[in-house]
């Protein structure tokens, strides 16, 4: 009313200036600096992100805004497996509950075998001063339906930091290894399995301690050993287990079995391929491992060191004279 | 209404709802069909307000799909900036055509995101996609029609802009 100018006038004058705000042509000078500077600015976090992976903290945040979508998704799926199993007739809940006590019973008699095993185990690398335990703690983690990225291999799980997960942990079903996490949220975290062509993982050949690397391959079903001479004792069938040496996935836990050895005599590597023993397209329950830090087994040193070269001088004093 | 408080939020949840479609579990063999919801809602947007949505929008929308899809920061970022960019320097004449022509031009921005997604992913993890990669525009730009008439639809209900 200041001024002299009535109300409705002046709700007019802002319509007007709200209709001439809004321009015709939208485009100025300004949108090709902009776009200019998006792209940078996404090809800077691109190679942040690939080559030096800086970029956890901010990944983690955006996760952690866009936990609920992921949460929406997966609604339908997970609300009619609970009303699948909260429906489920007695009979069929019966059926389980027997088939699950016979296998726990299995379970049981299986587990009493490795447990004198292990204390065994733990007797004689005790006789030889190994720092080696045995020991590790482990959570169940549900895997979300969510679809992430269909050209990587990845899956995302319902826990996160607030159960303890972190990034680099090793994750696990009930037949084999599955992958690491690789970002985490409060509440859910992504895994990147085995078979994901950035993934490389340390193993060995469970039968005779071969020790090598399997490497991804992009499908589900296959992975790759790369660096195995042409002559390196490996057939078909062999388990290969985790060797631990990367640090990150805790020894002993089987990963995949060769499935097919190429031989070419004229090349320096043999073509192996293996399948993962997970189920990474079927399992439901995964497993999150903490490993209790240990050390490498340590061997004797004391009595080993000064023998050596002992033997090796005889050695070479007997095959002096037949030369 | 000059697509105030409002009108953003339509904005956004049309977004939001197209990026539910992009992590919807669907069946395996589907997996691959998946058209590009938010590229496409994104420049249903750019099209129709270019003074509000833009390449700025655009960039941050991709950083979003990009923490949601878990590929790298910035894949999807450079391509819906760079398409946004397109599209608004064609929205004047990608208004007036029938829809047809409109589908043709969509799949061209289309083709150019898969080109990008292409160029980042070989650059990166050096795999190339099966051939079923190129399936996903001509979808996408078959489903165009009907995503404008929606959208416009909604545009028209909650007055954005």
């Amino acid at each position: 009313m200041r001024g002299g100018v009535p109300r409705h006038r002046l709700w007019l004058i802002a319509q007007t200036e709200s209709v001439t705000i809004k321009p015709i042509f939208a485009q100025g000078p300004s949108q090709t600096a902009r776009v200019v500077a998006a792209v940078i600015l996404s090809l800077i976090l691109l190679v942040l992100d690939h080559r030096f992976h800086h970029l956890q903290q901010l990944r983690s945040t955006l996760a952690f805004l866009t936990y609920p979508l992921h949460y929406l998704a997966d609604l339908p799926l997970s609300a009619s497996h609970w009303l699948g199993e909260t429906t489920s007739s007695r009979d069929v809940l019966l059926r389980q509950n027997r088939e699950l006590r016979d296998q726990n019973l299995r379970l049981r008699v299986e587990l009493q075998k490795y447990e004198s095993l292990q204390a065994e185990n733990m007797r004689l690398r005790d006789l030889v001063d190994s720092s080696f335990k045995v020991g590790d703690r482990v959570l169940v983690a549900e895997l979300s339906s969510v679809d992430l990225d269909p050209y990587k291999q990845q899956v995302l799980i319902n826990k996160g930091s607030a159960s303890g997960t972190f990034e680099g942990q090793p994750v696990l079903d009930a037949h084999a290894v599955m992958g690491q996490v690789t970002s985490v949220t409060p509440f859910s975290s992504t895994v990147l399995l085995i078979t994901d062509t950035s993934h490389a993982l340390p193993v060995q050949v469970l039968r005779n301690g071969l020790r090598t690397i399997a490497v991804g391959t992009g499908r589900i079903d296959q992975l790759k050993l790369p660096y195995l001479p042409t002559n390196s004792d490996i057939v078909e069938g062999d388990l290969l287990v985790t060797s631990g040496l990367g640090g990150k996935f805790p020894p002993g836990y089987p990963v995949a079995s060769v499935t097919r050895i190429d031989r070419s005599p004229d090349a320096p590597f043999s073509t192996v391929t293996a399948q993962p023993r997970a189920h990474l397209d079927r399992s439901r329950e995964v497993l999150l491992v903490w490993t209790v830090p240990n050390q490498l087994p340590v061997t004797p040193r004391a009595p080993a060191a000064p023998a050596k070269p002992d033997t090796k001088a005889t050695d070479d004093d007997a095959r002096e004279p037949g030369t | 209404m000059s697509g105030g408080g409002q009108g953003r939020l339509v904005i956004v949840v049309t977004l939001c709802v197209a990026m539910l479609l992009t992590i919807l579990p669907m069946p395996e063999w589907a997996r691959a069909f998946r058209p590009q919801w938010v590229t496409l809602v994104l420049l249903y947007w750019v099209i129709a307000l270019p003074h509000l949505v833009g390449v700025g929008s655009a960039f941050v929308v991709g950083i979003v799909l990009d923490a949601l899809t878990g590929t790298l920061l910035g894949q999807h970022a450079l391509g819906l900036s760079v398409v946004a960019f397109i599209a608004i320097q064609l929205h004047q004449r990608i208004r007036v055509f029938p829809f047809w022509q409109q589908s043709l031009g969509i799949l061209v921005l289309l083709v150019i995101e898969q080109l990008l997604g292409l160029w980042v992913n070989g650059a990166t993890r050096g795999e190339t996609p099966e051939l079923i990669y190129w399936a996903i525009p001509p979808i996408g730009a078959l489903l165009w029609p009907w995503i404008f008439v929606t959208l416009r639809k909604i545009r028209r209900h909650f007055k954005v802009g």
